[in-house]
């Protein structure tokens, strides 16, 4: 516990993202020191990195990642153009759904509140299937982090993903690592300044097309990019526009690695889901240590001395985007990205060392293989198990209520004022409010009967009664109709509820749809 | 407390402390967050600008108008404006289409249903009720018996006119106090209550005189009400021979109404509420229970 103070009384909170054990990833620890006491102070990390003594403020330091080559820096710019790809351009795709609903494959319509995905359209009442694929969502990501950690953080997560981009053309104008830092300490100059602003100009053009593409979801893409290119385009689209370019510009611009380090919650939260045996990037520092020069550590090997591989060169921390030194382990500013494995293998390659001193694996396996132990790799286990079959019966729950959704739908709502009327013959009249909802893309006709009072009338007010007797309404392509419903009981009964269906019949497709209310009487 | 003016720096931090010191305690002196800081002032130079912009400061008898001129009233009358300019085309549309062709239209209909009930929330609910159930002497709009018609046409002129209102187009016929005005002793009203229960087969006193109740019936009531007490439309004078009573059935009641006469008002609404207000109300109230007269 070095960071002990020598003057007593002192009390200090200190959150500390350990680099131990991962299981054991954030440690809160209240610490009153009054007396000198040793006794209770936790092992120091083997590598003596751990940085309990640092203060609840830091000032940020400034990140100049340098660009590297390598097999996860590949597997990273794949990604960044598949779901930027997918951002960008799926607006533009189009899906024929006949005249009377758009042919965008996915839309947000707000105005008339419905989502079009496909071959699905959702009304506002229906917005559970959102919940569904949320929490199959989060589920997903709690499989990936049971898996290789933060697979989300360092792959997929927008935040990643546009900083990336943003880095990159960083790098395209004001060069490397090396280079912008000279930049930022020398007198600027008007070509920095000049490369300067074409970077913010570039990135504000990015940021811009982020905002562009986003409103596209909520109106008819090809329209829309038309009104918007000819400045016809109503006032929230720009507001909009404008909101997510600023997000955008700034988060990916200048918070960067500040977003996952303070502002994201998945970080504390993979933190205290995740176990032992998840895969995460980890520095092999049982191959690794005692780390020294090339030349030194031949020299060491060949008295038989412990010498390790790691030659102390840097690269992992010169290419990190958060700035995290991956040889003190696993730590909660490490996003996972797997550019320091990049780095440290091109390294170990020009040395002529084996690959993967840097590597996915698990602490559990450094410490097996320090102690001589076989290794574990446990991809499958309870809990991989349990996340996937949660998938799969989320999944499955979802698609069997899509494959059973109805496409009508009844609603029925008892006056509640009066209650029931005594008509001048003595009958008792019920009036009731119907929603009728259409979710077909034709106009239909339903016939509305009632079941449970053998002698009672149904009319719909302004509807029609056709030669059969029925009553009869007509309801537009996807829309909802409401009516005003009269039941009449001629027959005087005496009980003052009496359990009634309201059955609804499309006359084109024999589909029913129906609703249970109750006829009041005196 | 101990206070000294030398500047401290702490050792684990290097943070610089305020100097002040509390059983041992110094207080760091860290910087506040930038964006914090900006956002502060930021909203100061927010404020700033709104107080001028907008009425911001009372004043002992008026307040600061603001630089835009923007008012709270106004912006409700604006909202107003935009509200009707946008139900404009509907409006339009009942005010050309006659109460029958809006009953036919569904969409129209259905409009002028929803502009209706609004209208009846406002003006008619105090007497006729939320739902249009009615009350003591205010009849249920929800039934099938209409004092003055059922149809669209002559529920549209009641609305309008009104029943004994101030309108020369109203409707008006009164039921006479027959007791209080001496026109029948309480005998003969006794016997005439008696009659007019039997008209819709309710019980009678026993001992009831029909026969005497009959003939004071047809000579004093069946003018109006008609020879069964089937009613009249014209006159507003009630069917007596079915279940519906607009005051009460029993012979208390009955004997009341023949005493002191009854004579409920609806006001006229012609000027109050504009055409179009009144065909809505017009269309929502026969969707109730109108034009249902067995």
């Amino acid at each position: 516990m070095s960071g002990r103070r020598a003057t007593s009384g002192r009390c200090l909170i200190w959150i500390k993202a350990a680099q131990l054990d991962p299981s054991y990833s954030i440690v809160i620890q209240i610490e009153t020191i009054a007396t000198d006491s040793m006794a209770d102070a936790p092992l120091p990390h083997p590598l003596g990195a751990a940085t309990d003594d640092a203060p609840l403020y830091a000032p940020r330091k400034q990140i100049y990642p340098q660009a590297v080559k390598g097999r996860y820096r590949t597997i990273k710019w794949v990604v960044l153009a598949v779901t930027l790809g997918i951002y960008y351009f799926l607006p533009f795709i189009r899906w024929d759904r006949g005249p009377n609903a758009p042919d965008q494959a996915i839309l947000v319509d707000l105005a008339n509140s419905r989502f079009y995905f496909f071959f699905i359209e959702i009304w506002p009442q229906e917005v559970y299937y959102i919940t569904g694929l949320l929490v199959l969502a989060a589920l997903t990501l709690f499989l990936m982090n049971a898996v290789a950690g933060r697979v989300w953080c360092g792959y997929l997560c927008p935040q990643t993903v546009w900083t990336d981009l943003f880095y990159a053309v960083e790098r395209w104008v004001e060069g490397d690592r090396r280079e912008r830092m000279r930049h930022d300490k020398e007198k600027l100059t008007i070509g920095v300044l000049g490369r300067k602003s074409l970077k913010h100009f570039i990135w504000l053009m990015i940021a811009w097309w982020t905002g562009g593409a986003w409103v596209l979801y909520f109106a008819d893409a090809p329209t829309l990019v038309y009104e918007l290119a000819t400045f016809q385009a109503s006032f929230h689209a720009y507001l909009w526009i404008g909101i997510l370019t600023f997000t955008t510009y700034t988060l990916a611009g200048f918070m960067r690695e500040q977003v996952c380090t303070y502002m994201c919650p998945w970080p504390r939260i993979q933190a205290a889901l995740t176990d032992e045996y998840a895969l995460n990037v980890t520095y092999r520092y049982d191959r690794g240590e005692p780390r020294g020069s090339v030349k030194k550590n031949e020299a060491l090997k060949l008295q038989g001395l412990p010498a390790g591989d790691c030659i102390d060169c840097n690269q992992c921390v010169a290419v990190c985007p958060t700035g995290v030194d991956i040889r003190k382990g696993l730590q909660l500013d490490c996003i996972q990205c797997g550019l320091c494995m990049d780095a440290c293998d091109n390294v170990m390659d020009k040395i002529g060392r084996p690959q993967g001193l840097i590597a996915y694996d698990t602490d559990m396996n450094v410490q097996a293989r320090i102690e001589g132990r076989p290794e574990v790799r446990r991809i499958v286990r309870p809990r991989t198990l349990f996340y996937a079959g949660l998938i799969a019966l989320v999944g499955a729950v979802m698609i069997a209520s899509l494959a059973m959704r109805q496409n009508l739908y009844l609603t029925v709502m008892h006056d509640r004022n009066p209650l029931f009327v005594r008509l001048s013959d003595g009958s008792i009249r019920n009036g009731f409010t119907i929603r009728i909802a259409n979710k077909n893309l034709d106009a239909r006709r339903y016939a509305l009967a009632i079941e449970g009072l053998a002698e009672a009338k149904v009319d719909v007010v302004g509807g029609e009664i056709d030669q059969r007797g029925r009553a009869i309404v007509a309801v537009g392509p996807d829309q909802t109709l409401e009516a005003r419903v009269l039941v009449t009981d001629t027959a005087s009964t005496d009980a003052d509820s009496t359990a009634l269906r309201f059955v609804l019949t499309d006359l084109a497709t024999g589909d029913t749809a129906s609703t249970i209310d109750h006829f009041k009487a005196p | 407390m101990a206070h000294d003016n030398k500047e401290q720096v702490d050792a684990i931090t290097g943070v610089t402390t305020t100097g002040h010191s509390w059983d041992d305690i110094q207080e760091l002196n860290n910087p506040l967050p930038r964006w914090w800081l900006w956002t502060f002032y930021a909203s100061i130079a927010w404020a700033i600008a709104y107080c001028i912009a907008y009425p911001a400061w009372p004043l002992v008898s008026s307040y600061t108008k603001g630089a835009l001129g923007w008012q709270s009233r106004e912006a409700v009358v604006a909202d107003l404006d935009a509200l009707k300019q946008q139900r404009s085309g509907m409006t339009t549309k009942l005010a050309d289409a006659s109460l029958e062709e809006i009953r036919r239209d569904p969409e129209m209909f259905a409009f002028a249903r929803a502009q209706g009930k609004a209208a009846f929330g406002d003006n008619c609910a105090p007497c006729h009720g939320a739902g249009g159930a009615g009350a003591k002497g205010y009849p249920n709009l929800n039934d099938d018996d209409w004092l003055w018609g059922g149809s669209l046409v002559q529920i549209e002129h009641t609305i309008r006119h009104g029943a004994r209102s101030t309108s020369d187009q109203g409707h008006s016929g009164t039921m006479p106090a027959f007791g209080r005005d001496g026109m029948l002793k309480r005998e003969e009203i006794s016997h005439a209550a008696d009659y007019v229960r039997s008209l819709s087969g309710l019980s009678t006193d026993k001992g009831a005189n029909l026969n005497a109740g009959a003939k004071v019936f047809a000579d004093n009531c069946a003018a109006c009400h008609g020879d069964k007490g089937q009613g009249n439309l014209d006159l507003g004078a009630p069917n007596l021979s079915d279940k519906i009573w607009l005051f009460g059935s029993d012979k208390a009641t009955i004997v009341e109404g023949l005493m002191n006469g009854r004579g409920g008002v609806m006001p006229t609404w012609h000027g109050r509420l504009d055409d179009t207000t009144i065909k809505a109300l017009t269309l929502y109230v026969h969707s109730l229970g109108g034009d249902q007269r067995p």
